[in-house]
């Protein structure tokens, strides 16, 4: 078991997200980067969608109250255990008594915290991944327990090359959206060759830019949408959604982001700068 | 039976959008749902299928290797489908209290279009709706078919919260709150009913394609039902039609 000293800004618990509810209007959810989460269960020789730990910008501390094994991927924050710096992407021991905290953080925006076994929490509609309304809470709060499954292998090696530690791009890979084709001549350009960047608006359900597109296009009638999804509303606001994004909209769908795309986005920040790498999807 | 052309548009790795033409109607929403339900039945590689007033989302559960071969095989199964018999819609009788305790904005509704409350009542609950679409919030049902007499423009500042329950109209739309959120719609009653309930494998217990019918019940059954429902007692009323 695990003890929330600090629960930092904005730490959840997350896995792959909620599969096959979307038609009811439930968010789809999940770790936010997807691959640096992956890394993470990989290292310990988890399932790849075991529960894990995301925060957001600032760290948080955490007592071990048994000894467990653990690896630290995704932004640089300046992990330590006891007041120890640690090597994120390995696996790192730990024992009954232990501290985890973090400083300052380097780059980068979402750290991920991988547990030998998994966290075992509140499973609804088949994912542990918090949500507002649909888990209890929807990020961990100071004092939680922290339960973790019982490992059922000892981990397996992993080969310390095959580790694509985190690299972040400016490019955003993505595809052309739905409408696309609406779009003037002059705004295609702009999504092909301007830089953006990201506005102070932005959390697990979308990022919003700071740069407008004057919108030649009208609203659609409601229709599908998903994490990646980036809409264009009627004032010329561009919206990026993210995994917690709702299911519908009635804005026109200019771009959708590749989940790699999703995954190099959930580590910028307020101002950070990106470019749209626009792909035909092959 | 009606066919339409449809576009097929892929929209990430593994998922293919197919649109119908672009507009409020219950036929097209009708053939979207047929659709959507011969391709539960016998498709391949499908995690889930998502719709919408006059769109389908596909998502598989791999990458989509050869678009061109499964848009041919969509559009063969499209036009094969007239051999299906109609599969039964369900229509839910769902209690709507809407005397003024609750019905918070039916002074506004009254107003603008220029009806009595008694009125809106009644053109309210004799409408059977179509739930085109389930989102916004987990469990919220667009319903159409809104009685013309009734429209009434969102409001302009909307709500921070709307009462769980509230049956509220949004435009040419009507619709049910299924939890406390903020909201834009015009409230004119409450429901008892739980419209969304996540300790079941199904949280909802309709779904797009379904109809919807409300009926007006007294703040003391409205009471009762809560009750009942608090301890798994009220059974929500259903019909089978075969149109």
């Amino acid at each position: 078991m695990i003890k929330v000293i600090d629960p930092g800004f904005y730490t959840s618990i997350q896995d792959k997200g909620r599969f096959g509810f979307q038609n009811y209007g439930i968010p789809v959810s999940g770790c936010m980067d997807e691959n640096s989460a992956e890394i993470a269960n990989q290292i310990l020789g988890n399932l790849t969608s075991s529960a894990l730990l995301e925060l957001t910008m600032t760290g948080c501390s955490l007592e071990f109250e048994k000894d467990t094994i653990i690896a630290v991927t995704g932004s640089d924050m300046n992990a330590k255990l006891n007041s120890f710096s640690i090597q994120m992407y390995n696996k790192i021991d730990v024992k009954e008594g232990d501290l985890l905290s973090f400083g300052r953080f380097e780059y980068g925006f979402r750290t991920y915290i991988a547990f030998q076994g998994g966290i075992k929490s509140e499973k609804v509609m088949k994912s542990r991944s918090m949500y507002n309304g649909i888990t209890k809470s929807f990020k961990i709060q100071k004092n939680d327990q922290i339960i973790l499954n019982n490992s059922v292998n000892e981990s397996r090696s992993i080969n310390q090359e095959k580790i694509k530690k985190l690299v972040i791009f400016d490019h955003i890979d993505c595809y052309k959206g739905p409408e696309f084709h609406k779009l003037s001549k002059e705004n295609k350009e702009i999504l092909l060759k301007k830089e953006f960047s990201i506005s102070n608006n932005h959390n697990r359900m979308g990022y919003i830019l700071e740069q407008n597109l004057k919108n030649n296009i009208n609203p659609i009638l409601t229709s599908h949408v998903m994490p990646g999804t980036v809409q264009l509303t009627p004032g010329g606001k561009i919206i990026i959604l993210m995994r917690d994004c709702q299911t519908t909209g009635g804005y026109p769908r200019i771009l959708q982001l590749t989940n790699n795309g999703i995954n190099m986005l959930s580590q910028k920040m307020t101002n950070s700068v990106i470019k749209f790498n626009i792909k035909e999807i092959s | 039976m009606n066919s339409y052309n449809l576009k097929y548009f892929q929209y990430n790795d593994n998922s293919l959008l197919i649109s119908w033409p672009e507009r409020i109607d219950e036929n097209i929403n009708n053939d979207v749902n047929e659709f959507k339900k011969r391709l539960e039945t016998g498709f391949k590689y499908i995690l889930e299928i998502r719709s919408s007033y006059c769109s389908l989302l596909l998502i598989f559960n791999k990458k989509i290797n050869n678009i061109n071969k499964l848009i041919e095989k969509l559009k063969n199964l499209y036009l094969s489908r007239k051999s299906l018999s109609k599969y039964d819609r369900i229509l839910w009788n769902i209690p709507v209290c809407y005397e003024n305790s609750f019905a918070l904005d039916i002074d506004i509704i009254s107003k603008q279009n220029k009806i009595s409350k008694e009125d809106i009542i009644v053109r309210h609950s004799k409408t059977i709706y179509s739930i085109y679409l389930i989102g916004f919030l987990p469990g919220f049902m667009y319903l159409g078919g809104l009685d013309n007499a009734l429209h009434t423009p969102r409001k302009e500042e909307p709500r921070l919260r709307v009462p769980k329950g509230s049956v509220a109209i949004g435009g040419e739309q009507t619709g049910i709150y299924p939890q406390q959120s903020p909201g834009g719609w015009n409230i004119l009653g409450n429901t008892p009913i739980n419209l969304f309930d996540k300790s079941k494998d199904i949280p909802c217990f309709a779904k797009p394609g379904d109809k919807v019918k409300f009926f007006q019940v007294s703040e003391d059954q409205y009471k009762l039902i809560e009750k009942e429902m608090e301890f798994g007692l009220y059974e929500l009323n259903k019909e089978v039609l075969n149109d």
